[in-house]
């Protein structure tokens, strides 16, 4: 059965992997931002609760906050994104992911939306 | 909310799949599905098509236009030639700008392109200060089209040698226009102005070169801060002189001998104390708008007025203002950005080489 995705209203997907919770900004997320040329990614070892602020995501026109979907702490970034931050354009649900966490609290994650509700709550959006 | 107006290409930009954006009350394409950075490199590389009938056309008819429009602007506009054109400014008596716009030489006067945002205030200042010396005639009924690359000559052979910043009368791929050799992007190419009725077929024509795409907003903005090209209401405005922007290359020794236009006194008898400059932050953390620029000891001492990423340099580029003797190239600087300091020097303009047409 394939690992299931949830998503935040701020457009960040996250799901777990061997216990870690992976996140990213959404495929619709990139589409709205356009090509992105710059990520800054937080410190491993940072700890961040639910909704704070853990990245900025930069588009040719604009910055945006990325929010932490779950509170725990930064185990990993994605350092590929450094030299090639268009990786969120052509990949944002996998390659382009941004950050590790480790959570606290697995139950967190029911409070988010699956798949179907995210993609019901992006086209009330359109 | 109100109406956004359209431009008369509107339509087609909605069948091209841009994504629009409201910009000075138009809704306008902001990029196209193949994306900012592409449509830079297109203009870059190939030839891009802009659309820019946002932006106010009007004439000056009458004697003595060029001599009216001297009492407002500080550049030489009598000495312009049948078919000439020329970059200039409307000053304050404060010394600073009202907008920037281009100037050409007509049959019977004179013809203005001034920006978008600033057209209703700069129609009440021309109407109020020339509106008994010539005649002020708007043109809402045109649109102008901006074909900008190396390869926007070999779209438009008929007019391989018309001068830089020069214009003349034509058929543009059958179409009647008035025909540029000037643009916003740093390189060769052309704007097209021509009836709102023909833009369509003008611009199907040109999207038919194989040479040509659109391109939006986005990708104008990142184009003209590489080429070291000024924004109003960012790089210029009515608190910043021409000197402090770095455009006394546009006051040419006849007019500050003679002055006789706004602000001329505050302008020329008092040396800037600060400069625009061209900055570049180290690494990839780009600087925008409103940051403000730091000297070695961490003080903030000027801002970055416009800001973002260079496809070409594949990095961050701003411009901004630095007091004078903080504005010579090299000199350390630093960025707050999001309450960081992120350093960076100052470099020389622009930072994408011109690439103009020079016969």
């Amino acid at each position: 059965m394939a690992v299931k995705t949830y998503y935040t209203r701020e457009h960040e997907w996250v799901r777990m992997e061997d216990g870690v919770a992976v996140c990213g900004i959404t495929d619709y997320a990139q589409t709205q931002l356009g090509d992105v040329v710059y990520v800054e990614l937080p410190e491993v070892g940072a700890e961040i609760a639910r909704d704070g602020e853990a990245a900025v995501v930069e588009s040719t026109k604009a910055a945006s906050d990325v929010y932490a979907p779950l509170t725990g702490t930064i185990v990993a970034v994605n350092d590929r994104l450094e030299e090639s931050p268009d990786l969120v354009n052509e990949s944002a649900e996998d390659q382009g992911w941004f950050f590790r966490m480790e959570i606290g609290d697995e139950g967190e994650l029911d409070e988010l939306m699956d798949e179907e509700a995210y993609q019901a709550f992006v086209e009330e959006l359109d | 909310m109100t109406d956004l107006l359209k431009t008369p290409l509107h339509a087609m930009h909605l069948a091209a799949g841009a994504r629009m954006e409201p910009f000075v009350g138009y809704d306008m394409p902001l990029r196209y599905p193949e994306g900012s950075v592409a449509e830079h490199n297109q203009a870059r590389n190939r030839a891009a098509l802009f659309d820019v009938s946002h932006m106010g056309q009007l004439r000056l008819m009458g004697e003595g236009a060029d001599e009216a429009l001297e009492t407002l602007v500080p550049g030489d506009i009598r000495g312009l030639g049948d078919g000439a054109m020329r970059y200039t400014l409307f000053t304050l008596e404060n010394g600073g700008i009202l907008d920037d716009l281009i100037v050409s030489r007509i049959p019977g006067g004179l013809g203005l392109v001034v920006n978008a945002a600033r057209r209703k205030g700069d129609t009440e200042h021309l109407r109020s200060h020339l509106g008994d010396r010539v005649d002020i005639v708007p043109e809402p009924d045109r649109a102008l089209l901006a074909l900008q690359g190396p390869a926007a000559v070999a779209v438009l052979p008929d007019f391989a040698d018309l001068p830089f910043m020069a214009w003349r009368e034509g058929e543009a791929c059958g179409v009647p226009a008035r025909v540029s050799r000037s643009g916003y992007t740093g390189e060769d190419g052309f704007e097209l102005s021509v009836a709102g009725a023909d833009a369509e077929a003008l611009a199907g024509r040109l999207l038919a070169h194989e040479a040509v795409a659109w391109a939006g907003l986005d990708a104008r903005n990142s184009l003209r801060l590489e080429a070291g090209l000024c924004l109003y209401g960012r790089d210029l405005d009515e608190d910043t002189t021409p000197l402090e922007a770095g455009l006394g290359w546009t006051l040419p020794k006849r007019r500050r001998e003679e002055r006789g236009f706004p602000g001329a006194a505050r302008i020329l008898d008092n040396p800037p104390v600060r400069r625009r400059v061209g900055m570049r932050p180290e690494g990839r953390v780009i600087t925008r708008e409103g940051s403000d620029v730091l000297d070695g000891s961490g003080e903030p001492v000027g801002w970055v007025a416009s800001g973002g990423f260079s496809p070409v340099l594949g990095g961050p580029v701003a411009m901004g203002y630095l007091p004078v003797a903080l504005a010579a190239p090299d000199t350390e600087i630093a960025f707050d950005i999001r309450g960081k300091p992120r350093p960076g020097r100052v470099v020389r303009l622009p930072f994408v080489p011109h690439n103009y047409f020079r016969g």
